[in-house]
């Protein structure tokens, strides 16, 4: 908490000598949910209203994410990584570019499936109308969703059959882009840069070990992991690599990563019956 | 603890904000072209700045093996000029020289594991291009408080990559890391107006400053910011000249 505190009295230092803020402005200071109350969710065919969300969310939610959506609920001390702070308006899983706000449908499948290694539940007792107006509310925590609209979701072709091919192509993948400078050349979060890795609020954060066999936060499926490389986890050290990775030879690294995982797959088989190494960190870039 | 820095946070995204406006409100004073220069000097003996350890990435290592980096938060030159200040306008600026955002395109590079610049100043809305000179990986992740407008992201730049281009939409002290090589460390300075970075003399000269009675601003990223009036007349410069104390 203190590097954060003193990151932004930094801001305040360097804002500080400008000069004072026109009256106009002092209501900014006031930090004001009702304006917001109004803000809606868009899945499908249904639309969720924030104001029909409070009940539930003080039942469900206000014990680690706080009243005031700060992430600085009562259990607060207890969890780790720690409870969301939503008035940031930065999320992990999202289907759109780093750097943008998280389509409805996002929140929506992650407020269903819960977030894997952390203490965030699984709320599946919802009905479909509870959870869009829960979308809803957690959005009306932020003036990011007044100003900006949601980043375009990045689109992800079929996925293609697997082959021994594309599971090699997919491991020159993982060493071209240095995907285990922090997840380690077995996939076991031990990576050069793993030791020191920090969260945007400065808190120590571990990569994703792929062979513990806990699944990953943002959805099991090959298009979530897919979208995770993609997309970047905002928050967190796991940058996008859009610019970096085609299309093919994502799904090509999808493959290698399975391999990599604890869990039975054909990719896992495949790699065994070819003997497939491991990356190489000390070849010269572009040759692991 | 979590309640003041919150509170700290909003307040300084609202004192960015609310100066923006108030820097818009100024009106139009009389046109012409002026600058404002002089030398920024560190008072007392440099702080002492540690070696940079890299051998987790032995790319990084091999680039520093004849002369190891060092951190870069207080750099001096010879004649105790202090390089990598930003100077920017706070007071005085008519309208007509906040209007567009300068159409040069400003250059953010990744080399031998260091930025350069350690210190990047721009106006809002004005483009940068974040490049690679390095056959390593990094990941370019500016920290932004997203309560100011400009929102944090995370690119990943493997070697031969193309450049990012990006703008920052508010005046705001912007701190640039990259998690693959915690030691990365920069800056975007993020102003409203014309701006300066001192070079390793100290010295600078802000451009393009119509005649007119300023407040000007010099922040450093250890020791904070300092103002001084200054009057860019008709033909004739403005100079300001900054010292801040060692610690
Ligand atoms: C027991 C504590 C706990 C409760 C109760 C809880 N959450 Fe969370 N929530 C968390 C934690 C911890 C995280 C952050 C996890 C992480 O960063 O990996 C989180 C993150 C989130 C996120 C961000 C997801 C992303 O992509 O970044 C959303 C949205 C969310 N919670 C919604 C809810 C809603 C809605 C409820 C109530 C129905 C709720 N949470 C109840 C602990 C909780
Ligand atoms: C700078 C370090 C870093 C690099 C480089 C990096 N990651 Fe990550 N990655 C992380 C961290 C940290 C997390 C965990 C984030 C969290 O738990 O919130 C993560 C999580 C993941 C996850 C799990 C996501 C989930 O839903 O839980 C996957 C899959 C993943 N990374 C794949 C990759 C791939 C593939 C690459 C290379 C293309 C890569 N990472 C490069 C740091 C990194």
């Amino acid at each position: 908490m203190r590097t954060r505190l003193q990151k932004w009295s930094l801001l305040l230092g360097a804002a500080a000598v400008l000069a004072l803020p026109p009256a106009s402005c002092a209501q900014l200071t006031q930090y004001d949910l009702e304006s917001r109350i109004g803000m809606e969710s868009h899945i499908g065919s249904i639309t969720g209203h924030a104001k029909d969300a409070k009940t539930a969310y003080r039942r469900y939610c206000t014990g680690c994410h706080g009243d005031l959506g700060d992430g600085n609920g009562e259990n607060f001390p207890w969890v780790d990584p720690k409870p969301r702070d939503f008035q940031l308006g930065i999320f992990k899983c999202r289907s759109t570019p780093t750097g943008t706000l998280p389509t409805d449908q996002d929140l929506f499948d992650t407020i269903a499936r819960g977030l894997d290694r952390s203490n965030m539940p699984q709320w599946s007792t919802f009905t479909k109308e509870e959870r869009a107006d829960l979308v809803a509310w957690v959005k009306h925590f932020s003036p990011r969703w007044v100003n900006e609209k949601p980043g375009t979701p990045i689109e992800i072709p079929p996925e293609p059959e697997i082959t021994p091919e594309r599971i090699k192509a997919g491991r020159d993948v993982y060493a071209r882009v240095q995907c285990w400078k922090c997840h380690g050349v077995l996939g076991q979060a031990n990576g050069p840069s793993a030791a020191t890795l920090t969260d945007d609020l400065s808190r120590p954060i571990a990569a994703y070990n792929f062979t513990e066999g806990s699944r990953p936060k943002c959805g099991d499926t090959d298009r979530d992991i897919y979208r995770v490389f993609m997309t970047g986890l905002d928050g967190t050290p796991m940058p996008s690599f859009a610019d970096n990775i085609k299309p093919d030879e994502a799904w090509d690294l999808v493959f290698y990563l399975r391999t990599l995982m604890s869990q039975p797959s054909k990719a896992k088989t495949m790699a065994k019956q070819l003997g497939l190494k491991p990356v190489d960190p000390n070849a010269p870039a572009g040759q692991q | 603890m979590r309640k003041e820095s919150s509170f700290a946070a909003v307040l300084s995204a609202v004192v960015l904000v609310c100066s923006g406006a108030l820097i818009l409100n100024q009106k139009v004073s009389a046109a012409g072209e002026g600058k404002i220069s002089g030398t920024v000097r560190l008072d007392g003996p440099a702080p002492h700045m540690k070696g940079i350890e890299m051998s987790k990435d032995p790319y990084c290592a091999k680039a520093h093996a004849n002369e190891p980096a060092h951190l870069e938060q207080v750099v001096v030159g010879s004649n105790g000029g202090l390089q990598n200040v930003v100077l920017y306008i706070t007071e005085g600026l008519p309208a007509s020289a906040l209007a567009e955002a300068p159409k040069e395109v400003l250059v953010f590079d990744q080399k031998n594991c260091m930025y350069t610049p350690h210190v990047l100043a721009m106006d809002a809305g004005q483009t940068f291009k974040v490049t690679s000179s390095d056959q390593t990986t990094h990941n370019i992740h500016p920290l932004p408080n997203p309560m100011t407008g400009n929102i944090p992201w995370n690119q990943s730049q493997p070697p031969g990559a193309a450049p990012i281009e990006k703008s920052w939409k508010a005046p705001e002290v912007i701190p640039v890391k990259c998690n693959i090589h915690p030691w990365m460390n920069g800056w975007h300075v993020v102003v409203k107006g014309p701006y300066a970075v001192t070079d390793g003399s100290g010295n600078y000269s802000i451009n393009n400053v119509p005649p007119g009675n300023y407040a000007v601003t010099a922040w450093q990223e250890l020791y904070g910011t300092q103002t001084q009036k200054v009057t860019v007349a008709a033909g004739k410069a403005g100079t300001a000249d900054f010292t801040f104390k060692a610690k």
